[in-house]
């Protein structure tokens, strides 16, 4: 929207107060992330509770201060974001082939539902032993569950926004005389682009429980293996500052996705 | 017009279509027959879910009848056919492509994408009034030109056969009476065949040489009337004395 440069004096008080409102929100939200983070430090500082418990902001900034010199925080990070990244790669374009597929032929869809739909409520972590039989320990393991994680969402999530597509625009482009790739490429994908969207966003979340997950079960290296590791010799500051870290490149990713998203639906 | 050396566009001869489905049969459609003449517009009117809809899918050859036959031009009617423009309710225009785009839409289908013709379908829309809006986004524009850049859309490939399915019942009632006049108006300069279906008998009258009157389901042509009201725009036919009486002789018709 353009800005009118000779608006009202009421538009520009509202302009001024919309402007003063988000300036409050801002500020508010990093209020509160200080407030926590201070009356944190404050009761673990004070020793309300023993810090060995609830670990502290403090010792988590020392602690990912010591896993950086030692050059194991990129090492861990690294494993992880290769891991989750791949297997959300590959669930997102899988699982869009598949729901192509699937769109273009009723009777795979009809043959196929009900495993789908059975595939969709396992639990997926039910088939970490069988995992690790057949993929070992490494990180191909956990790429598989990450995709295994994030693929029938996909399909999905997918499938809907095909099948979604308006029929009187089928229609019309029936009427043209359009085969079926005509129909997919110049109706079917453009109008599914807000469902692809919405799919890979949905897809990150999934990504990151699928390789944190996988590395609950088979751990060897990753932000997931600090963090067993980590409660397993009970060193809650490692826990924490690999929660924390975590945080950081899952919001980071997501945010990676809003902008993909703000791209793909610029016209 | 010289009825003599008029050729038939499009022809129903002793159609009927049943449509199947799990819960069971519908006849549609029932020994539909008539013709239609190059130039003419036929308004088809009849209730609601009486098989309107069904007829224009036949003649656009997206059905194929149960029974009988459909010729356009002696041949008989296959989907996509080059000749036949479609054009329903909503103007259906693609929210991700410009108004050019759209309107080019069917050359793209029909691999018939060529400058001279993608010219040509920019000068349509340039003579009527969507000159200033090629590159515009639909939502960009109001419902009387939307359904204005649909109509383009569907000359564009110059197809000599219009169907049009309620085009103007989306629209609020200032606009459809505008958007009507448009419509006529340009295919009346176009030189194109028309056939439109509508529920509404003031508009069929409005814009017709000739209106069928359907029975409720199964379709079946119970009447066809010369309105006889010659190059008269709808507008102004709206205002002739004639109309207020082919309004009761075929809300008569209809309500039999
Ligand atoms: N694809 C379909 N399958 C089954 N029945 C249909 C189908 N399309 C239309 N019908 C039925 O055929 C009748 C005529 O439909 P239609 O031609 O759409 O009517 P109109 O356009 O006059 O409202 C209706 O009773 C409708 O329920
Ligand atoms: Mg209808």
């Amino acid at each position: 929207m353009k800005t009118q440069s000779n608006c009202s004096l009421e538009h520009s008080l509202f302009l001024r107060r919309r402007r003063r409102e988000s300036i409050v929100v801002q500020l508010a939200r990093f209020g509160l992330l200080i407030a926590v983070l201070g009356i944190w430090e404050l009761i673990a500082g004070l020793k309300l509770v023993d810090p060995f418990i609830i670990s502290s902001p403090s010792r988590i900034a020392v602690q990912i201060g010591k896993l950086a010199a030692d050059g194991s925080l990129f090492y861990h990070i690294g494993v992880t974001l290769w891991e989750t990244v791949a297997g959300f790669v590959i669930a997102v374009v899988l699982g869009t082939g598949i729901a192509l597929a699937l769109w273009w032929s009723e009777r795979a869809r009809r043959i196929l539902e009900p495993y789908i739909v059975v595939l969709n409520s396992l639990p997926k972590i039910a088939l970490g032993p069988v995992i690790i039989i057949w993929f070992g320990t490494g990180s191909s393991a956990i790429v598989f569950m990450t995709v295994l994680v994030g693929i029938i969402v996909a399909i999905l999530h997918m499938l809907g926004g095909f099948m979604a597509t308006d029929a009187n625009k089928i229609l019309l482009l029936q009427s043209m005389g359009a085969s079926k790739v005509q129909m997919l490429r110049k109706l079917v994908l453009p109008s599914a682009l807000p469902q692809f969207v919405g799919m890979l966003k949905i897809c990150v979340g999934m990504a990151w429980i699928g390789s944190i997950m996988g590395e609950y079960i088979v751990s060897k290296a990753g932000l997931g293996y600090l963090i067993v590791y980590g409660g397993q010799v009970f060193k809650l500051d490692l826990v924490m500052a690999a929660t924390v870290i975590l945080c950081a490149l899952a919001g980071a990713m997501y945010a990676l996705v809003a902008l993909a998203e703000r791209i793909l639906t610029k016209k | 017009m010289n009825e003599q050396t008029e050729k038939t566009v499009l022809e129903f001869d002793d159609v009927s279509l049943t449509y199947h489905t799990e819960k069971g049969e519908t006849l549609a459609a029932s020994h539909l027959q008539f013709a239609v003449r190059e130039g003419e517009f036929i308004a088809v009117i009849g209730p609601s879910g009486c098989g309107k809809t069904t007829l224009l899918s036949l003649s656009a050859g997206l059905l194929s009848p149960s029974a009988g036959e459909v010729r356009l031009y002696g041949k008989p009617v296959e989907r996509g056919n080059a000749h036949i423009g479609y054009m329903l309710q909503k103007d259906e225009l693609f929210p991700w492509r410009t108004v050019e785009a759209n309107i080019t839409l069917p050359l793209e289908i029909r691999k018939c994408n060529t400058p001279a013709r993608r010219a040509a379908a920019r000068a349509l829309a340039e003579k009527y009034g969507l000159g200033g809006f090629l590159k515009h986004y639909p939502d960009q524009l109001s419902g009387g030109m939307r359904q204005r850049a649909a109509l383009i859309r569907t000359l564009a490939a110059d197809p000599r056969m219009l169907l049009l399915d309620e085009p103007f019942s989306a629209l609020d009632y200032q606009t459809r009476l505008n958007v009507c006049d448009d419509v006529y108006e340009i295919i009346r300069q176009e030189h194109k065949t028309a056939m439109l279906v509508t529920h509404d008998i003031s508009e069929a009258i409005s814009v017709a040489d000739r209106v069928f009157v359907l029975s409720a389901r199964p379709a079946r042509v119970v009447a066809a009337h010369e309105i006889g009201f010659g190059e008269m725009k709808p507008l102004e036919r709206r205002k002739d004395a004639r109309f207020s009486a082919w309004f009761d002789r075929l809300w008569k018709e209809l309500n039999l």
